[in-house]
């Protein structure tokens, strides 16, 4: 994990440079607290490191127990790591307090898979939207008004809406007033967690087509918490695969999809159900289930599940390898292949 | 192959303080012995209804009419104990969430053994002996050590193969199993398809699947129902489902879909929302959001023969027009 930034220094906003980046971000959680506490943590998220560039959208997949959603918690700074840093634009955030973090949190807005999260169900939906700008202070009254407005507008609800309460909504409309909440202080990163996956197909597509307008026409960097391989290939420009709190392949969304070289990775894309009855998977893609986070593997923490382990996934764990433009995979096999195949 | 489930006319309303929702409305279709049968549709289609309707556990507010004959024998109208007979012996169920079926506090073996002993004459040695068998037929690796665990040490795949297991436990003729792998990851979803497969292959037992997902009906299903706002639109092999969707409501569902050859933010969307059926719109319920209705739709179109196996309920089609044009018709055409 030695790779991005050697320095302290925080770099100056640079052209083209990431709006978020994460470095070696670990977050353990005790197990249990009090006179018993055995000293045992779960390693929810082991030493990841990533980044985001304005108007990109990073999928972070995985299953439940990689980890996933305490990285977004944590880039929310909503919970602290245990170490590592949150860089965003160009300024360390991860001990920011105050007045400075309300700063960041105005650039940084989260969307939930349960809009409720977010929403407190007695008010109306205009007193939510209008409640981010309060916040943080933004405009007068009647400015605010009219911001909501806009909001609701841009998310395409009408202006009644304001007036309505969270329960006469449905789970779609309720989605898009948590997406014009978090628009409302005109953040710079979007970090969504499971924004789709409560809804139906029909209503999830809006949603998703919802996001990609936004996304495009606000410049507007997103990450992308999802289970859902399919919608995450529809919508996002990179992904990274996590497994057991560690990130084991990233790439362009296209190359991760098309030419995985993370065996956990390939058997997640094969595990798909392909609406496509020509395109049935026969027998099970993996064996067993995730090991627990308490005690991970030693070395690779996939190799207990991994077809193809060899003896040194067991003592060493792999590095990331470099398989393309951008394209990354931390695996001994795959490493020892494109070895191989390079002469 | 023989009909084991024939469902004709079935409606199920339920009392409530808006009026009278109408769940589920004239449904009729029959599943095989031997197959696996999708019923497929979004939140609120009347799909969950429908099978808690078939097992007589809805509540006493719900109203059902209709006839469901499972090999034969009248369900509805059949007196509770009876039904309660034939539950977990010759047809059970398969939920979302296994703590549903599971009892917290009971070692999983025991709970699979009860099942034997509720429904057969047999001793509690031998059932406990068909129990552990059938833990190792669906796959709980060290399933003697497991035997004895209660249902929160094992994880939610492992318990919804300890409802499955349970689910068999009789060697029931038909198994219904309501989005039973909707909880799980998709890793563990591709194993829990793959056992459900296995025991249509091994036991030829008929499932019935509910769920809202078209990727698991793709991947397991024979034949497919569609459902929508409580009624069936089309019923057809999966395969000419996914490759020639008749129903507008059906071919609007898969183009929602998401893939990668479509630009992020042209999905295909169904526009409106899905009808209050305290108040449904007369006629075909897709109406209202169709960007083909017509002046007939406000009649409801009868679920006809195109095919020897694919059926649609649309008046775009030239089958239903046959079978009940509303100025030919004489019984239920125009209401």
């Amino acid at each position: 994990m030695s790779q991005i930034l050697s320095s302290n220094e925080v770099a100056p906003v640079r052209p083209g440079g990431p709006i978020l980046q994460v470095d070696a971000l670990v977050k353990h959680f005790p197990t249990d607290r009090g006179l018993m506490a055995s000293g045992a943590v779960v390693h929810a998220v082991d030493s990841i490191d990533l980044e985001i560039h304005p108007g990109e959208v990073l999928a972070v997949v995985g299953e439940s127990g990689s980890g996933k959603s305490t990285l977004a918690r944590c880039v929310l700074r909503l919970i602290d790591p245990t170490s590592g840093r949150i860089v965003f634009d160009g300024r360390d955030v991860t001990g920011m307090k105050g007045r400075q973090l309300a700063g960041f949190r105005q650039q940084v807005q989260p969307v939930f898979q349960d809009p409720f999260s977010s929403i407190d169900p007695r008010w109306r939906v205009g007193r939510s939207v209008a409640e981010t700008l309060d916040a943080f202070s933004i405009g007068t009254k009647a400015e605010r008004q009219e911001r909501v407005v806009d909001l609701l507008d841009r998310v395409g609800l009408d202006p009644s809406f304001a007036r309505r309460r969270p329960h006469e909504l449905s789970g779609g409309q309720r989605q898009r007033v948590g997406i014009a909440a978090a628009l409302a202080p005109e953040p710079r990163l979007i970090v969504a967690d499971e924004p789709v996956s409560a809804l139906d197909v029909s209503v999830q597509a809006q949603v998703l087509n919802l996001l990609a307008d936004l996304q495009r026409d606000l410049g507007l960097a997103i990450l992308f918490v999802a289970h859902d391989l399919a919608v995450v290939e529809h919508i996002s420009h990179r992904t990274a695969v996590m497994y057991l709190g560690k990130i084991v392949e990233t790439g362009p969304t296209e190359r991760v999809f098309r030419d995985p070289r993370h065996p956990y990775t390939k058997a997640l894309l094969e595990a798909i159900p392909h609406p496509d009855p020509e395109r049935r998977l026969v027998g099970s893609v993996l064996e067993g289930e995730i090991p627990s986070p308490i005690a991970p593997p030693s070395g690779c923490r996939f190799r207990t599940r991994c077809p193809v382990a060899i003896d040194r996934c067991a003592v060493e764990e792999p590095e990331m390898t470099l398989f393309g433009t951008g394209h990354t995979a931390a695996c001994h096999v795959a490493r020892a292949e494109l070895e191989a195949s390079a002469g | 192959m023989s009909d084991l489930l024939a469902l004709e006319h079935v409606d199920v309303g339920f009392a409530t303080e808006d009026g009278r929702v109408s769940a589920v409305s004239d449904v009729s279709l029959s599943v095989s012995e031997g197959e696996i049968f999708g019923l497929v549709g979004e939140s609120g289609c009347g799909k969950t209804t429908l099978a808690m309707a078939l097992m007589g556990l809805l509540p006493t507010t719900a109203h059902v009419a209709g006839s469901v004959r499972f090999q034969g024998l009248e369900l509805l109208g059949l007196p509770p104990d009876e039904l309660r007979k034939l539950r977990g012996d010759r047809i059970s169920m398969i939920f979302q969430d296994p703590m549903t079926s599971l009892d917290p506090t009971f070692p999983v073996g025991e709970q699979v053994a009860e099942t034997i002993t509720a429904h057969r004459d047999v001793n509690d040695a031998r059932a406990k002996e068909r129990a552990l068998e059938l833990l190792g037929d669906v796959g709980i690796p060290e399933h003697e050590r497991r035997f004895g665990d209660a249902p929160h040490r094992l994880s939610g795949g492992m318990r919804q193969r300890v409802v499955i297991a349970t689910a068999l436990a009789n060697e029931p003729a038909l198994v219904l199993a309501d989005e039973p792998t909707t909880a799980l990851d998709v890793t563990i979803q591709a194993q829990v398809l793959d056992l459900l497969r296995d025991l249509r292959t091994r036991l030829q037992t008929t499932i019935v699947l509910i769920t809202h997902d078209l990727g698991v009906v793709a991947q397991i299903c024979d034949r497919v129902g569609v459902m929508y706002a409580g009624q069936l639109v089309e019923v057809a092999p999966v395969s000419e489902i996914f490759r020639s969707p008749r129903h507008p409501y059906t071919q609007a569902l898969l183009a929602a879909l998401p893939t990668q050859q479509q630009v992020p933010g042209s999905l295909r969307v169904i526009p409106g929302r899905v009808p209050n059926l305290a108040d449904p719109p007369p006629g075909c319920r897709f109406s209202t959001r169709c960007p083909y209705v017509m002046d007939v739709c406000a009649t409801v179109p009868p679920l006809a023969h195109e095919t020897d196996e694919h059926l649609i309920a649309c008046w775009l089609s030239e089958a239903t027009n046959q079978a009940g044009r509303p100025d030919h018709a004489t019984a239920g055409g125009a209401a």
